[in-house]
Order: structure tokens, then C-alpha cells, then sequence
């Protein structure tokens, strides 16, 4: 701007294009680039199976001492493996498949990682670059495929851009809101000669998260709570991805406000912390959910208003000024306009909000709470988290849970997969650190837990991994216990098996007059035990227990916890009616949430 | 329901339109127009998008096109302070008895006839949204038999340009 225009000379120029210039890095194969790439970016754990397209790339592989290849059974387990490593550790996960149908099978994966904003590349090979197009053997379209699931993607049929691609990529997985980004790689580039350097430029001109939040929105958002009357932090995901535990801990013990904590957010503040009330939501506790319903002032963090969380919208927290913070712009103002919004990454937001509330509270006084938490203890008082025998004397899946929690403890990490398992493993298990929860939670992707444990195992070798998986979820993606017991991967498997498709059980006995349409697999006590868990288990070398009983739980845990040369199976065998509370029913407002089946709080109507 | 221009200047890459379209089909915001084309700088294209939204529902548009990576820069052009036009091309019915008429529509419109053949012109014009329609209305009880048209152009009045800065990122990034 105020520069004279350039010379069409000057612009063309200017405008050579950005190549790696030939003379200077190694002389290399394109599969080569592909494998020093992925060490100089650190890589240290790939999760893939090789196939036609991606076969250059697995040669040189081989020979990589730094990057460990673990040879998955399923392209969705290399992916969700890639993910659970992700959420433990931190860094960004890799997973590695073939052209076609082994993309395919990444997508569900990838649209899991965009869902919860996981870090994650995923290297697809593709048909030789004259053969795209033509459905060639092998070929999908998978940057078409995946565009609606993925941060972004690239298709490389040049192998001189492999570097600079695979860079990007990790840049981008791993920056701003995290994600899955696939990097499609035609196999004739990975045939090609080509050069290596490394480090690469990033060439990026339209991606510039904002990390750094504006001060005058972190001085409203201090003014409304330190003022507040009945503040609650509703704390997301978002807090987990920024590595802000901490942070946030002096937030709270500063604030003196209620804290929830979302289900992709348990573990980030410890549930032992006095004004921790919990998960909120359709299956949050009935403190967590009225604390939201009545507060005048709600600061969310890295959370996003998802519908699973604010019930009918219109009516949640309907008394309350709104402080959204969020590194994502676009989650602000999404589905609830926000009063004061900050745009930042959440460490930054909080270590800078919790002086400009001290100083506001120097201002102006600790804000006084005390009514608020009289109001707040009394629903904990009368609506504690519990739950009911089971009346066909058939193990409570709530009591195994609990006491695996108990047992396993809070520096064990705890993988789910998608249904009442899950939600009974967010609710009874106590979470005191981040990254020790990992779950499906956007996409709620049934057979998430054993591939995701596998990751998680492989992040954190030290730590006792438990998936805690429903009877229907692991028939999706137990293949991966193959995976576990051959390369040393001892993950435990805490199988909730109710020999039902629970959740959806749960939905038919609640608004379906009890019609169970397809939702019995046959697979516990009194069934034909298709498949038997414990054979099942012991076929793919790993120790298998079933447990019936409640005298048996605490046993088969600790023997469990002793395996540690080859993977455990623990086939609970639980029963089937066994229903997930408190619950607030789809689309209806969380005033309406029911503490157990047909039992409503009675909300005084003072406001 | 309200109509918006917005100007969004996308890096010069395979695959670009494919990803801002796709946004908007899958966030359901209804595009009533597109136009995508070269700029004066190579490394950027540019896309004329005109959608159909409350005030609301924009800012996400916005945002969320924001997010798409190749996307540089967005800007929202209001009708007072740009010019925005549509380009037409329309096939009549004009034969010896009313080729007159049809011409002094055109005439009037200052709109070009640009193939002639004994029963039929194409006619071409330029304009906005409404004078394209005043045009269409007059020479529909001629026998219009063909209709092309471009989405809406759009530049923002002055000297002012919003691909100077857009520049600079691409060319430091």
C-alpha cells in the first residue's frame, strides 16, 4: 500500500514458482523424501498397513530407526490408533494407508480427529499421477472424499513438493484448532528422483491462527466475574488440546466459581477440586446441568455449546451473560452469542485473565459466592451421582466401572468407546489428570476404544491402559488386539458386556415402548456367546477372564493389572436394563433433566 | 433474508473452488451467485459470492470460509460503495416483422447485438441484477429462446484495492 503499482514484468518475476531448487539437499526418491520427512519432523510412531500405491514408501521405511511402523489390521484402527496416541501424549498422530479402499477406510478416523480436534496426518498413497482420473485399480478420490472431514489436504504428484507438503501438514495438524490433515501422495512421486532438505518454508499466506487474545475482551471478561453472583466455568475440550490444566486450576481456585467439566474435557480440572460439579449435558449430573441453568454468568472455555451439552438451545442458560473463549473463531457466536468474546489460545487466555482478575478483585472485593455455593451444595446433597441394583441380580455395570476406577487409579488412562459404557466411564471413574480420558466424543464413533487404547498404549508405555469398551463396540474393531499382543502393546479391555447394543436399548425401553428391534447380540450370560470373549480373546494371544458375579470384579481388576507381558480381556458380563442417569432426553430443555426414570428435581421458582 | 457480496481472494491452487463450495453446502448457506477468476496477480484468484443469509448466519460464512487454509482474505462488499454487475447473453426471436423492436430494446438498454441469423439475435449485456431483468421483461413478448448468464462482479468504489495486502501475505508467507 502507497507502493506504485508493479510492472507486470515485476509481478511475473516474482511469481517463479516456489520449487525446491534441485541444487541444493540430497539426491533421493521420492518414498525416500517421504521417510526423511517424517523423521525430521519427529515422527517417532506411524500406524499403517501397505498396500500397491504407498508400497515405494514402505521400502524405505524399513530401514528407518527412527520411525517405528506398527502394523495395524484395519486401516479405522491405524487411524483411531494415530488418535489415541494423539490425546495421551500431545503430539500430532500418524497413520499410513494405501490408495482406494484403504483411504476409504480412513475416513471415518479422520471425521472422528475433526470432530474432537485431534491432531493428525494421515499419508495415503495414490495411482501413479498419469493414472488419476482414469478409475484406475485402486484409485479414490480421497482428497474429494475426505475435504468435509479433514483441516485440509493436499494431493502430491510432485516430489519435489514432498517436504515442504509434509511440513505443512504437521504444521497445521498440530496449530490454531488442531486437526486431521491427509497428505494423498501419487505413487510415480514416490518413484521419481527428486531432492531432500530440510527445514522447509512454510508457504501458508491464508493460515494465521490467532493464539494471543485482546486485552480489552480478557478485562470484560474479568469484570463480569468478579462481579458475578452464580458464575460457572464451562470448561471444554479446547483446554485439553492447549495444554492449560494448570492454567486453569488458579482460575478456579482464584474465581471461587462452580467448574464443569465437558465429556472431552474430564480429567483437565481434577474431580476431587471442591467446586468441581462434574460433567454437564445429557448425561451430566444434576449440579453440573442447574449450575449452567442458573448461573448469571457462564465463561466457556474451548467448549462449544454442542447440542449434547445445552439441550434445547433456547432455554440454556437462560440467565446467564455468556464469556466464550476459543482459539476457533468460528465456535464463537456458533449456536450461543457471547457477550465477550475471546479469541486465543486458552493458555495464553487464562494466564492472562487470571491477573486482570485479581486485579479487578483488588477493585472491587471477592465477589460474594457464598449464596451461590449454599444453592449449589444442596443439589450435590440431594442429587448425588449414584445408582440403583440391578433387579435381575445380574452384575451393575456402574459398580464395575467405579471399581475399576478405583482400583486402576487416577495415573491409569481410560480410552471408551460410544454408548452407556462410555458415559458410565465419564461419569464414575474420577479423572485428577488431563489426558487420561480419551474418548469418541463429536463423532461418536462406535469401535473407537481398543484401536484408540493401542495409541494411547504406544504414547504412554509406562501407564496402565484400560479401553473400556461395550460388547458391540469391540466386535467393530477387536481385530486390533492382534495388533497389540504381537508388537508388545499390553493394553487392558474392560469389556461392559450387557450382550446388547445398550444405549440404543436404552432409547427403546425409554421411547419405544420396550420394542427391541435389533439390538441383542447374543453375546452374554445365558446367550449362545456369539462370540465367547474369553476364546475370542485367548485366540489372539491375549488373557481372557469373564467375570458374573460381583464377589469376582475386584479379582479379575488386579489380575489384570498384573498382566503385563500380553494384553487382558475382561469380559463383564452385566445386565442388559442397566440404564444411564441422570439423562436429559434429545431436543428438550435441561430444566427437564430427570435425576432417574421419571424422578425431575424440583427447581424452586424463585427466578 | 438478506443478500451479501463478498469478494474472497483465494490462493491460486487446483482444488480452491471445489473447497469453498463445498463449505457452503455443507454449513447449508445458499449461494445465489459465483463468479471465480485471475486477478493481477498470478497467485491469487478470486471469487465473487453472492448468498442469501440473515446478519447472523454471515459472520459464520465468513468465519468459517476464513478457516478454509487457501482462503486469504474475505471482504464484504455493500452495494452503495461498489459496482457490481452481471454479464447476459440472450437469444430472441427476431425475424424481419419485429427485428426492429428487438433492436430498439437493445438500444435502449445500450446493450450489443452479437450473432445475427435471419429469425434470431444474441443479444449481450452488462448491468446489474435489475436492469438485466428490465432488459429480460422487455424482450420476453419477443420469444426469448435461450438464457446464459455470469454471476454478479463485484469492486469496491475508489482507489483503495484489497489485494495489496493480500499480496504481501503471499508473497512473505
Amino acid at each position: 500500500m502507497g507502493q506504485p503499482n508493479p510492472t507486470p514484468a515485476q509481478v511475473a518475476a516474482r511469481t517463479t514458482p516456489r520449487g525446491v531448487d534441485r541444487s541444493v539437499g540430497e539426491p533421493v526418491s521420492g518414498a525416500e523424501s517421504i521417510v526423511r520427512s517424517l523423521e525430521a519432523v519427529g515422527v517417532e510412531n506411524v500406524f499403517g498397513i501397505p498396500g500397491g500405491a504407498i508400497l515405494p514408501t514402505y521400502d524405505p521405511l524399513m530401514d528407518s530407526a527412527r520411525v517405528r511402523h506398527i502394523l495395524v489390521r484395519h486401516e479405522q484402527g491405524g487411524g483411531h490408533a494415530a488418535s489415541g496416541y494423539a490425546h495421551a501424549t500431545g503430539k500430532v498422530g500418524v497413520t499410513m494407508a494405501t490408495s482406494g479402499p484403504g483411504a476409504t477406510n480412513l475416513v471415518t478416523p479422520l471425521a472422528d480427529a475433526n470432530m474432537d480436534s485431534i491432531p493428525m496426518v494421515a499419508i495415503t498413497g495414490q495411482v501413479a499421477a498419469p493414472a488419476i482420473g482414469t478409475d484406475a485399480f485402486q484409485e479414490a478420490d480421497i482428497v474429494g472424499i475426505t475435504m468435509p472431514v479433514t483441516k485440509h489436504s493436499y494431493l502430491v504428484t510432485d516430489p519435489d513438493e514432498i517436504p515442504r507438503t509434509i511440513a505443512e501438514a504437521f504444521h497445521i495438524a498440530s496449530t490454531g484448532r488442531p486437526g486431521p490433515v491427509l497428505v494423498d501422495i501419487a505413487k510415480s512421486a514416490m518413484q521419481e528422483r527428486t531432492t531432500f532438505s530440510w527445514p522447509q518454508e512454510l508457504a501458508l499466506p491464508g493460515y494465521h491462527p490467532v493464539t494471543k487474545p485482546h486485552a480489552k475482551q480478557i478485562r470484560e471478561a474479568a469484570k463480569l466475574l468478579a462481579t458475578a453472583r452464580r458464575p460457572v466455568l464451562y470448561v471444554g475440550g479446547g483446554i485439553i488440546r492447549s495444554g492449560a490444566s494448570a492454567a486453569l486450576r488458579r482460575l478456579v481456585d482464584t474465581s471461587g466459581a462452580a467448574v464443569v467439566t465437558t465429556l472431552m474435557a474430564r480429567g483437565s480440572v481434577p474431580d476431587s477440586h471442591p467446586q468441581h460439579l462434574g460433567m454437564p449435558g445429557m448425561h451430566g449430573t444434576v449440579p453440573a446441568v442447574a449450575a449452567l441453568q442458573k448461573a448469571d454468568l457462564v465463561v466457556a472455555l474451548g467448549a462449544r455449546f454442542d447440542d449434547r451439552v445445552t439441550g434445547k438451545l433456547s432455554s440454556f442458560a437462560p440467565h446467564a451473560a455468556i464469556v466464550h473463549a476459543d482459539i476457533d473463531p468460528a465456535e464463537i457466536g456458533k449456536n450461543r452469542a457471547a457477550d465477550v468474546p475471546i479469541v486465543g489460545d486458552l493458555r495464553e487466555v487464562i494466564e492472562e485473565l487470571v491477573p486482570a482478575l485479581q486485579a479487578e478483585q483488588e477493585r472491587v472485593g471477592k465477589p460474594d459466592v457464598e449464596a451461590w455455593w449454599h444453592q449449589i451444595d444442596t443439589w450435590r446433597e440431594t442429587y448425588p451421582l449414584g445408582f440403583t441394583p440391578t433387579a435381575d441380580g445380574h452384575l451393575a455395570p456402574q459398580h464395575v466401572i467405579s471399581r475399576l476406577g478405583e482400583i486402576a487409579g487416577p495415573d491409569a488412562i481410560y480410552v471408551a468407546g460410544v454408548g452407556q459404557h462410555q458415559m458410565w466411564a465419564a461419569q464414575f471413574i474420577r479423572y485428577e489428570r488431563p489426558n487420561t480420558w480419551i474418548n469418541s466424543g463429536g463423532l461418536g464413533t462406535m469401535g473407537y476404544s481398543v484401536p484408540a487404547a493401542m495409541g494411547a498404549k504406544v504414547g504412554e508405555p509406562d501407564r496402565d491402559v484400560w479401553a473400556i469398551d461395550g460388547d458391540g463396540c469391540f466386535q467393530m474393531t477387536n481385530q486390533e488386539l492382534a495388533t497389540c499382543a504381537i508388537n508388545d502393546i499390553p493394553i487392558k479391555v474392560a469389556l461392559i458386556n450387557n450382550s446388547s447394543l445398550g444405549m440404543v436399548r436404552q432409547w427403546q425401553t425409554l421411547f419405544y415402548n420396550q420394542r427391541y428391534s435389533n439390538t441383542d447380540l447374543h453375546t452374554g450370560h445365558g446367550t449362545v456367546r456369539i462370540p465367547d470373549f474369553v476364546k475370542l480373546a485367548e485366540a489372539y494371544g491375549c488373557a481372557g477372564i469373564r467375570v458374573e458375579h460381583e464377589s469376582e470384579v475386584d479379582d479379575a481388576i488386579k489380575r489384570a493389572n498384573e498382566i503385563d507381558d500380553r494384553p487382558v480381556v475382561v469380559d463383564f458380563n452385566v445386565s442388559r436394563d442397566a440404564m444411564v442417569w441422570p439423562m436429559v432426553a434429545a431436543g428438550v430443555s435441561n430444566d427437564d433433566i430427570q435425576y432417574a426414570r421419571g424422578i425431575s428435581p424440583a427447581w424452586d421458582r424463585e427466578d | 433474508m438478506s443478500r451479501h457480496t463478498l469478494s474472497v481472494l483465494v490462493e491460486n491452487k487446483p482444488g480452491v473452488l471445489t473447497r469453498v463450495a463445498g463449505l457452503f453446502a455443507r454449513r447449508a448457506f445458499n449461494i445465489h451467485s459465483l463468479a471465480v477468476g485471475p486477478t493481477e496477480h498470478e497467485e491469487i484468484s478470486r471469487i465473487t459470492v453472492v448468498v442469501d443469509v440473515e446478519e447472523h448466519p454471515l459472520e459464520q460464512v465468513t468465519k468459517q470460509l476464513n478457516k478454509l487454509v487457501h482462503v486469504i482474505k474475505i471482504v464484504e462488499l455493500d452495494a452503495e460503495v461498489s459496482v457490481q454487475r452481471e454479464l447476459l447473453l440472450v437469444k430472441v426471436k427476431a425475424d424481419a416483422a419485429n427485428r426492429s423492436g428487438v433492436l430498439e430494446v437493445v438500444e435502449l438498454f445500450r446493450a450489443h447485438v452479437v450473432d445475427v441469423v435471419p429469425d434470431t439475435v444474441v443479444v449481450e449485456a452488462t448491468g446489474t441484477a435489475a436492469k438485466l431483468d428490465a432488459l429480460l421483461a422487455a424482450l420476453a413478448p419477443y420469444g426469448v429462446r435461450e438464457i446464459v448468464k455470469s454471476g454478479t462482479l463485484a469492486v469496491g468504489r475508489g482507489s483503495r484495492s484489497i489485494t495489496d495486502r493480500a499480496l504481501e501475505r503471499v508473497r512473505s508467507a
